[in-house]
């Protein structure tokens, strides 16, 4: 072996070296920088929000970090992000918190197209379930074992849908344990007895794109953007940005700008309800 | 290994400070486990201290939200999707190694030999997505739900199959061609041959690739929360939906939160703790070096 | 009587070895073609420069691909340096009995079997928060290196142990410095080890998911410090199946890219050790 494969190495490792240590400087920040975590269901949109406002506002850097509405909650009060995202409105215990509603969301659930069934009461829908119901000609369906899918803990998602039917989460009987709204339509998808809860922006967006899948009514109120655009559609939620003090300055222009009509096109691609102000 | 021993040439003083920054390397090296075995056992200290050991086995269920910490299952979980991953994955490697060595024509095995290699790199999410739209449905028209223990097991074993069957092929290939032909001489058939001369001799090797299937087993995670269903429930048959420590972990610590988020950093330290016990006990049973 | 037996186990025993192999090879075949037609159709130069778009449904992976090498390149900055001065400490100054090598050597054998999602956990409490450096490609990288480390380590190590005693000796006999045999006799000779170990580690931090989620984080934009977070291809693939709707066709075909990069990575490694072999006949 020549010397001159050894020298090539010791200079790739003196640069790689040099590298290392020249990692620090070259880090500092010519940006402002505004961090931004928290639920997944908003998280697609605040990126496209995001990337807008970084058109308008040159030398501004907007980094969103998904997670789960509860991690937005947080963070925002750590200081860890400059605003969280919650898809859920505050509760009691976060009044320390100020939170400004971008657009609003329903949820819905969802079961396979070649499912026969086409509304379910709450009733029905809370004994399947915690397991009272388990097969689907109890409720005028083809002679099939339901195929439960719940949400993980920590979910803002979850903890709406069992406060809409009172139940608490040890009651449920599920099969199928999901994290993130498409894996609920996936699994919908390709189990034709599932009965999943999701986001209606994502169940609306994946059936347009002909995924098998179908919104029931709520409360004999069909799930469309339709009607929780009028407010009539029973489970409701705001998309939160959450900030530990009143915003202002930068945080308050990309708030104000997130609300605003400028970005409704978006709000509505993702197949939520812009906030009408 | 030479210079171990002290030389009769005294030692320059470059020759010192090499020695001294290789030791730091290798401090370095080393500390990276007991820095993470550290700060794990910080995290998991807040938890440790307002439950308590007990409540992870005596809890009715695990649902942080309702104060609710049982981790059994989950233990169960991952023991059984291991456990059933190794005994399908075991004998696949070992033939698909006698196939790379004994039975396949010299290039069908060089191209079959990339494939295991190949199949080895793939990564965790890429099977774990196939698994979603390919595996899963397919296991729900056969038994719903669908989701279950043996998507994961499936799964994992394809997982886990190249690192058994690399290991295996290569300790094969070290068999001393003298037993082979001595083995040859006295008549023995192939079979024969390979069952009791190769194989015993190729034994150590074999069990090294086990050794590290089992670790990768129980630590693979994206694939696992993709396909497995991911109830905590001690699973009564292999349609059952389960969750393992490790999908447990990835599920919910973007959520978690003070005890909870505690709690998973105990899930953690038990992982570390399995892994533990897998190496210690197989230096054990062999006596020699596994992994490096 | 004993021969038609014997004749019976190796047939039986052939089936198995090739029904085994097909099952193998025709698994492998079954979801690299899926992969490779569902996601071929989406490659092009666009899809490989340009930035995602709508979540990632549409535009390209551009940015992402530059977030996967610069987390590699810290990975392997700070991994190899460490990697090769406990591999040469391991194999050239330490004895199998030395308190200090089997301490070193114990604590990597488990390193190497912790599961990837503790060093995540770890990467987020030590780089992301202790450290303060957030979500970000450092902290991405830096846990990457402490994953790959047992893996460049051991292969670096089997390199060095390669080499024959007897250079050593010959080294020793001339009384040359341990620096200076390092340098120049030891180093050159076990170069094929450490080039395998570190494409075994590229291989395995490229392909690496869990580690990253909670350490580099999920920003699909182009990175534009390292303190900056990026989205690593892996990553990609995981948030387009698992949360965005509609992302399937572009997850097939980031999945396509990966796994040509990993393809691309194991036939280098394989064509090094071949040479490896080649150049051990023809003496150096």
């Amino acid at each position: 072996m020549s010397p001159v494969i050894l020298q090539i190495l010791t200079l790739t490792g003196l640069i790689l070296v040099g590298a290392g240590c020249q990692e620090s400087p070259t880090t500092h920040h010519s940006k402002r920088k505004l961090v931004i975590t928290g639920s997944s269901t908003v998280a697609p949109l605040m990126a496209e929000i995001g990337k807008r406002f970084e058109i308008l506002q040159s030398g501004v850097r907007i980094d969103v970090q998904t997670g789960g509405s509860s991690r937005g909650i947080a963070d925002a009060r750590q200081g860890l992000a400059d605003i969280g995202m919650t898809s859920r409105a505050l509760t009691s215990d976060e009044t320390d918190l100020h939170g400004t509603a971008i657009a609003r969301d329903g949820i819905g659930v969802i079961i396979h197209t070649s499912n026969v069934v086409s509304a379910l009461d709450d009733g029905q829908i809370a004994d399947i379930y915690t397991g009272r119901i388990t097969n689907w000609n109890a409720v005028g369906g083809a002679d099939a074992l339901i195929v439960v899918v719940n949400k993980a803990e920590g979910r803002a998602t979850l903890e709406l849908f069992l406060k809409y039917l009172n139940l608490i989460n040890t009651e449920i009987q599920a099969h199928v344990i999901i994290g993130d709204n498409e894996q609920g339509i996936k699994t919908v998808a390709g189990n034709p007895n599932a009965i999943a809860y999701v986001s209606i922006g994502t169940a609306e967006y994946d059936a347009r794109r002909e995924a098998p899948i179908k919104l029931l009514p709520l409360g004999n109120v069909p799930a469309t953007l339709e009607t929780l655009r009028t407010g009539t559609f029973p489970l409701t939620r705001p998309l939160t940005l959450v900030t530990k003090a009143p915003p202002s300055g930068l945080i308050k222009t990309f708030i104000d700008f997130a609300r605003s009509p400028d970005v409704h096109d978006l709000v509505t691609q993702h197949f939520f309800v812009p906030i009408q102000s | 290994m030479i210079w171990s021993r002290s030389t009769f040439l005294s030692p320059s003083n470059r020759d010192r400070l090499l020695v001294w920054t290789l030791r730091g390397a290798a401090g370095i090296a080393g500390l990276i486990l007991l820095f993470i075995v550290a700060f794990l056992i910080l995290e998991a200290l807040p938890a440790l201290r307002t439950l308590g050991l007990i409540r992870f086995v005596t809890d009715p269920s695990w649902h942080p939200g309702e104060e609710f910490y049982l981790m059994l299952p989950m233990m169960w979980g991952t023991l059984f999707a291991t456990l059933g991953a190794v005994v399908l994955a075991t004998p696949l490697g070992l033939l698909s190694a006698l196939f790379c060595r004994w039975y396949a024509p010299k290039p069908i095995a060089r191209t079959y030999r990339r494939f295991i290699e190949l199949l080895g790199g793939i990564p965790s999410v890429v099977y774990g997505f196939w698994g979603l739209v390919v595996l899963v449905p397919m296991i729900s028209r056969l038994h719903p739900p669908g989701p279950s223990l043996l998507a994961g097991i499936v799964i994992l074993t394809i997982m886990i199959l190249p690192t058994i069957a690399l290991l295996a092929d290569a300790s094969l290939a070290k068999v001393p061609q003298e037993y082979i032909r001595g083995a040859a001489a006295l008549g023995l058939g192939r079979w024969a041959i390979i069952r009791g001369v190769v194989i015993p001799a190729a034994k150590s090797g074999l069990f090294t690739g086990v050794i590290l299937g089992t670790g990768r087993a129980i630590g693979e995670t994206m694939a696992v929360l993709m396909v497995c269903g991911n109830v905590v429930q001690t699973p009564q048959s292999l349609f059952d939906p389960i969750r393992t420590l490790t999908a447990n972990i990835a599920l919910e610590m973007a959520y978690a939160l003070g005890d909870h988020r505690s709690a998973l950093f105990v899930s953690g330290l038990v992982l570390v703790g399995m892994i533990l016990t897998l190496v210690s006990s197989a230096e054990w049973i062999s006596r020699g070096r596994i992994y490096g | 009587m004993a021969s038609s037996r014997m004749l019976d186990s190796d047939h039986l025993s052939a089936i198995a070895v090739w029904t085994a192999a097909c099952l193998v090879g025709g698994f492998f075949l079954w979801l690299l073609s899926d992969i490779v037609w569902h996601g071929v159709a989406e490659i092009s130069w666009e899809f490989l420069t340009t930035a995602p778009l709508n979540a990632g449904r549409d535009g390209g992976i551009g940015p992402i691909l530059v977030s996967t090498a610069l987390i590699l390149l810290v990975c392997m900055v700070v991994a190899l340096p460490i990697g090769l001065g406990t591999a040469i400490l391991l194999a050239e100054f330490t004895t199998d009995e030395s308190l200090f090598g089997r301490l070193i050597r114990r604590s990597l054998d488990v390193l190497a079997g912790v599961p990837s999602i503790i060093f995540g956990l770890f990467g987020n409490a030590f780089f992301s928060v202790t450290l303060g450096l957030g979500f970000s490609i450092l902290s991405g990288g830096l846990t990457l290196a402490c994953m790959v480390l047992p893996i460049l380590i051991r292969s670096t190590e089997e390199g060095f142990r390669a080499v024959p005693t007897d250079y050593r000796l010959s080294a020793a006999a001339l009384g040359l410095s341990r620096f200076t045999t390092l340098t120049h006799l030891l180093l050159p000779a076990a170069i094929p080890g450490l080039l395998v170990g570190f494409i075994l580690s590229i291989g395995r931090a490229i392909a690496e998911t869990a580690a990253l989620i909670f350490t580099s984080g999920y920003v699909d934009r182009m990175p534009e410090s390292l303190l900056d977070s990026g989205r690593a291809l892996s990553i990609h693939i995981f948030d387009l199946s698992m949360n965005v709707p509609g992302g399937d066709a572009k997850a097939y075909a980031s999945a396509l890219v990966l796994i040509s990069l990993l393809f691309a990575i194991t036939t280098l490694s394989a064509w090094i050790a071949d040479q490896w072999l080649h150049r051990r006949i023809i003496p150096v």
